[in-house]
């Protein structure tokens, strides 16, 4: 195939894959998206494949390849509960670096085989694009490894801090530009290699630090770390898709860092530099709060409360995933409607451990998405609403945010859940949230405690709703 | 004079980046885990450089290590095609159901 028309193909890839993320704007065009991504897709392998000329038999070892990995990844994404797909993509963003990683040391040992040169004689410009490249995947590799752990718990999720860190982190960081800049002149492997032990180590350093609540942004750090890989690799291997799709998944990543970052009202270097919600210097606030006396009730006078009231909101967080409530709160909702309870759903954007995790969650419960409202289309309503039912939140619904401006959460935009007329909070304990903050809502008149595992509590509402 | 052809590549990229910061600013929230599992899919397309890096200048019978890294990597890219897809498609599907239940 010749190149121009291989050219003219992996941009119709890129146009698709531009149209997949086109189709999420809405439900109802985003299953059509999946299909022009998977189209898009096909249309790049059997492109690449054609152009290399591949032999006969070379094309069962793709195949087999192909299968291996097929049937890993299938597997996975039919078996993968909807409460665990933080973790799930935290992996397949490892994946990603680590593909980068070696398509870069396979490019630096052979480069003739992409046109880039001879061993160790790489053009200038090529040898900066694989060098950065490789250094950006190796770091989305370890740093999605952490973030798989921390995630799926095989690793404590608070920070993990010491002295020094951003001192290292920020040598390692200088080495590592150093490293490219040094490949320019000297191209000989122990450089390369000492580049990609640098960027794995500080790929899992930058993660150690950031604790389990941040993860929503970390999680979007890194899909767009690895959009810059691939653009990275796209360069060195002068592939326009590989490009195009690199740009889109970098800026796609960024956003909704920065989404994330602003529903939390924290800079985006306050979240990288880590260890928030570590320092507890509000011990004597904790002591006043177990004196304040807080109401707790049971499933009976919360079933009572809310069939009898005219409109609900729900509210749900990352203890609602924990303890794989959404079900049973589906059941629940659907109880108080035939009472003819108006039910609705508020969504906080940082709700869980990564973006929009709360709203796969409901959906898989079957959960009509137009029920289902963002924190700014029905921040209004709370005052109109006779029931505010908070299940596995907390600090997204802290008024603290809105008053005191000491506060580490000041100035993070919160659901208004008190101005509700009686607010139920299921959680387990009295345990303050991530962010370390008592959450006086608890101790308020209105409000009534719910002292149990989410799950547990809601099938017992169900019960006391008959 | 002519225009080195890293200049088209990096306009290419200059502009797609522009591209998808529209794109995803019009994605619903409620569709964001799906946004980041689609994403995921195709930074895959990386496959095509580890076919490459597999099969280009490898006679038959003779095996580099060029070639044997860019093998792991189809696996590692296509475990992330078929898992990013499917998952994407298995999410986008439960937001399907519930369209047909309110049309009963």
């Amino acid at each position: 195939m010749s190149a121009n028309l291989s050219s003219i193909l992996y941009l119709i890839t890129g146009v698709l894959f531009i149209l997949a993320l086109r189709g999420l704007s809405s439900p109802e065009t985003s299953r059509m998206g999946n299909f022009f991504g998977i189209t898009g897709m096909v249309l790049a392998i059997v492109v690449s494949i054609l152009s290399v000329n591949i032999l006969f038999a070379n094309l069962l070892y793709f195949v087999i390849a192909l299968v291996i990995g097929g049937s890993i990844g299938g597997v996975i994404a039919f078996r993968i509960p909807m409460t665990a797909m933080p973790q799930l993509v935290a992996g397949f963003h490892s994946l990603v670096g680590l593909a980068a990683v070696l398509v870069a040391v396979s490019a630096y040992y052979s480069p003739d085989s992409f046109g880039l040169g001879t061993f160790q004689n790489i053009k200038t410009a090529s040898i900066i694009e694989m060098g950065l490249g490789v250094s950006i995947g190796a770091i989305t590799f370890t740093g999605s490894i952490i973030a798989f752990m921390k995630l799926q718990g095989l690793m404590s999720g608070s920070p993990i801090t010491f002295p020094g860190q951003h001192y290292l982190n920020a040598t390692l960081g200088i080495l590592i530009l150093s490293l490219i800049i040094y490949l320019i002149i000297d191209q000989t492997s122990q450089i390369f290699w000492i580049l990609i032990v640098a960027s794995l180590l500080i790929g899992f350093l930058i993660i150690i630090p950031i604790g389990g609540a941040d993860m929503p942004v970390v999680i979007s750090m890194l899909n767009s770390y690895s959009g810059w890989a691939a653009a990275g690799i796209g360069f060195t291997l002068e592939n326009t898709a590989l490009i195009i799709t690199g740009a889109l998944v970098g800026s796609s990543g960024a956003i909704l860092s920065y989404i994330m970052c602003k529903g939390m009202n924290r800079s985006f270097v306050n979240v990288i530099l880590g260890g928030f919600g570590t320092d507890n210097s509000s011990n004597d606030s904790k002591e006043k709060a177990e004196q304040k006396p807080v109401k707790s009730g049971n499933a009976e006078d919360a079933a009572f409360l809310m069939k009898n009231a005219s409109s609900v909101i729900i509210v749900p967080g990352y203890g609602m995933a924990v303890a794989q409530a959404q079900h049973a709160l589906r059941e629940m909702v659907d109880k108080l409607k035939k009472n003819d309870v108006k039910v609705s759903y508020a969504i906080h954007p940082v709700a869980g451990r990564m973006p929009g995790h709360m709203n796969v969650l409901l959906a898989e419960a079957n959960v009509p998405y137009d029920e289902v409202f963002e924190l700014d289309d029905i921040n209004n309503d709370f005052a109109n609403t006779d029931v505010a039912f908070v299940i596995g939140a907390n600090d997204v619904t802290n008024p603290v945010a809105k008053t005191d401006p000491k506060s580490p959460i000041f100035g993070m935009p919160v659901l208004d859940v008190e101005k509700c007329k009686s607010v139920l909070f299921v959680k387990r304990g009295m345990s303050p949230g991530y962010a370390g903050v008592d959450n006086e809502l608890f101790y308020r008149d209105n409000t009534l405690m719910l002292f149990a595992d989410a799950k547990k509590m809601t099938e017992d509402i169900i019960k006391n709703l008959d | 004079m002519e225009i080195d052809p890293f200049i088209f590549r990096l306009s290419i990229f200059v502009l797609s980046i522009f591209i998808g910061y529209f794109v995803v600013w019009s994605v619903t929230p409620s569709l964001h885990t799906p946004l980041m599992s689609v994403t995921n899919a195709i930074s895959s397309v990386i496959i095509v450089g580890a076919i490459i890096a597999s099969f280009s200048s490898s006679s038959a019978g003779n095996i580099s290590f060029s070639n044997i890294l860019g093998f792991l990597a189809i696996i590692l890219a296509a475990i992330n095609i078929f898992g990013g897809f499917l998952v994407t498609q298995r999410m986008l599907q439960m937001y399907k159901k519930k369209e047909k239940k309110k049309n009963k």
